[in-house]
């Protein structure tokens, strides 16, 4: 090492003025270029982009007459007369459990694989606050959701649309739309599928900041949608249904009726509002307090 | 008041107090005391060593200090400011690691140091290629860290710790894993950044590291601290010891042992070892002159520093080396029990 240009020269210095400190959104810019720089990142966008192709060419294999059977919703027979069915469909396959577990399987790492690799305490001893560095984590996770759904939405339209034209859809309510306002439909569909989305996120982000294991934070995360869906499925428990963070995955038929209805997404927002406020808030305080002496 | 008189009041407040001031630190898990009571006055310039056999304490302190746990009982505070009520403004002007440094594996040394330098702010991005000089890691900045060699890791460990520009460096086992030149040069560079007036509170087990490094030291057993203050007091109460070769050994060890204020007389082919204060000598000398032996070499040693660091923290039973410190024994009172 060489010792003859030791230059921090701010040894002797008296004490500063209040430095200037970095702002959570330079945290989070950071964030996410961690995610990127991760092949981890890529296996969840991997299969959000791999389903829908897989769907379409699987599809355009089967006879045209076969179109249509094999499923219940509306969109399943539409599948070869319109591009746009394609998008919906797989919203309707993916919403279930694999977008979930894309979610979870950053969200359930975010702040565990750092405790873990001990880069938890290096960057705590930086002049940023718990609570920037928490943020930063759990939006950067939100992120990384948002952009898995749009990219399955994107790559399911494209593939959709090169495959059987871009052609005007008929809605859950049998109203015939054009394909410009189908294609705004899907898209808003998947925004609304949001909602539930990154409250799996938040739930996520609860328990990569509690458990201190990512695998078992990922896993967890995933076994809490399983569970809701099971307890869903209990007879006697009809009354808590409507209230169950799964059920909030088909809100956004709503958007898909004429007119829209908005019953649902409102539901929706204000049920996910009790998974999500509580469980970033307890994240928030565990990660506030918590000792880190990991790595 | 105004946030701009809050600030200025700070900065005097911050000029004015300890590096590192640690009064009655305590840190539990459950039924282990991990660190008990310990109090620590780290002075501004001092290169303060932070010594105590594995599991003492020492990391547990460090975490404290940084702010990464929270202490069971007690405070501590970094230039007035304690890191559990000030959160990262405890921090500024402070750096380190605390056992090894980490790092992201799949960013480069470069952009870690990037990433690091941007939750600093304060311009330091702008110093990454200074310090990389430094430590001389330039050659391989571009290389992801998963590569690098233990010594690459605590060198780059050094070097984030610089882009802060402290006044004060927080280094738990700089030196741990690396090899001999790496050892020299870490104590060099550590050694420099103390001449220009970095205060370093360095945790080690490198007895010679920080014999030839500090000025001060804490030593550490058990979560308590048995002894704190300079370490030439330390040698100093240690004992005077002393090498004796005469022209009868054997006649020579039944005067030590008859001699009044001689202790610890060892015998060895090489001559005699003993302890004892300087006016004790001048009376053996003249005891083995009337016993007809002739003193071929009388030498005198100071106790080494890993003398007394196994004399604080080995054999002492219960606590009464740090009982006689804290009642004012200090290390006399602790060699004493030993």
């Amino acid at each position: 090492m060489s010792a003859a240009s030791v230059a921090p020269g701010a040894g002797a210095a008296p004490l500063r003025a209040r430095l200037r400190r970095p702002s959570t959104v330079t945290i989070w810019r950071w964030e996410v270029r961690k995610l990127i720089s991760q092949k981890r990142t890529y296996l969840g966008f991997g299969l959000a982009v791999a389903l829908p192709l897989i769907f379409v060419l699987v599809q355009n294999l089967r006879q045209p007459h076969d179109h249509g059977r094999g499923g219940d919703s509306i969109f399943t027979s539409q599948i070869s007369q319109s591009g746009l069915a394609t998008p919906v469909l797989m919203l309707l396959f993916l919403s279930v459990f694999m977008l979930p577990l894309i979610a979870a399987l950053v969200a359930g790492d975010v702040v565990a694989n750092e405790d873990g690799n001990g880069t938890l305490k290096t960057i705590l001893t930086r002049s940023v606050d718990r609570g920037q560095v928490f943020a930063a984590k759990a939006l950067a996770a939100m992120l990384y959701a948002v952009i898995a759904v749009f990219l399955s939405a994107a790559v399911a339209t494209v593939a959709g649309v090169a495959s059987w034209g871009f052609n005007s859809i008929t809605t859950y309510s049998g109203t015939v739309v054009s394909a410009p306002r189908g294609l705004l439909l899907v898209f808003a569909a998947n925004a609304c599928y949001l909602i539930p989305l990154l409250t799996v996120a938040s739930i996520g982000v609860l328990l990569s900041t509690s458990t201190r294991n990512s695998a078992a934070s990922v896993v967890g995360t995933v076994g809490v949608v399983i569970l809701l869906f099971i307890v869903a499925q209990i007879p006697g428990l009809e009354g808590i249904r409507p209230y169950l963070l799964t059920e909030q995955f088909q809100s956004w038929h709503g958007l898909l009726r004429t007119p829209t209805d908005w019953a649902p997404i409102w539901h929706s927002l204000w049920v996910c509002a009790l998974y999500a406020g509580p469980s970033l808030a307890a994240a928030y305080l565990v990660f506030l307090r918590r000792d880190v002496a990991g790595g | 008041m105004p946030a701009s008189t809050r600030a200025s009041e700070d900065v005097v407040r911050g000029d004015e107090a300890l590096p590192v001031r640690a009064r009655g630190l305590v840190k539990r898990y459950k039924e282990v005391l991990a660190v008990d009571h310990v109090d620590l006055n780290v002075r501004a310039g001092d290169v303060y060593g932070f010594l105590g056999p594995n599991g003492a304490g020492k990391t547990t302190t460090l975490r404290m200090a940084l702010g990464l746990i929270s202490p069971s009982e007690g405070t501590v505070e970094l230039f007035g400011r304690d890191p559990m009520r000030h959160g990262a403004r405890a921090l500024e002007g402070v750096a380190g690691f605390v056992e090894a440094p980490r790092f992201y594996p799949y960013l480069t040394g470069h952009k870690n140091l990037e990433l690091l330098a941007a939750l600093d702010g304060d311009g330091a991005r702008g110093r990454i290629g200074e310090v990389l000089e430094i430590v001389e890691l330039t050659p391989r900045a571009g290389h992801r860290v998963r590569g690098y060699s233990h010594g690459m890791r605590q060198r780059l460990g050094i070097a984030a710790a610089l882009l802060r520009r402290p006044r004060l460096l927080i280094l738990d086992e700089p030196a741990t894993g690396l090899d001999p030149a790496g050892m020299r040069d870490m104590r060099l560079l550590i050694r420099r950044l103390a001449d220009q007036g970095i205060t370093v509170l360095l945790s080690s087990h490198q007895l010679p590291e920080v014999q030839e490094l500090c000025d001060r030291v804490a030593i550490v057993d058990r979560g308590r601290v048995v002894y704190e203050g300079a370490l030439a007091d330390l040698r100093r109460q240690g004992g005077a010891g002393y090498r004796l070769r005469t022209t009868d050994d054997a006649q020579a060890a039944l005067v030590l042992r008859a001699q009044q204020g001689v202790e610890h007389v060892i015998e060895s082919e090489t001559g005699l070892a003993f302890q004892a204060e300087e006016r004790v000598v001048g009376e053996l000398s003249l005891s083995l002159a009337r016993a007809g032996v002739g003193i071929l070499a009388l030498t005198p040693e100071l106790a080494t520093l890993e003398d007394l660091f196994f004399r604080l923290t080995e054999g002492v039973e219960g606590n009464g080396a740090h009982d006689a410190e804290r009642t004012g024994g200090g290390a006399e009172a602790a060699v004493e029990v030993a």
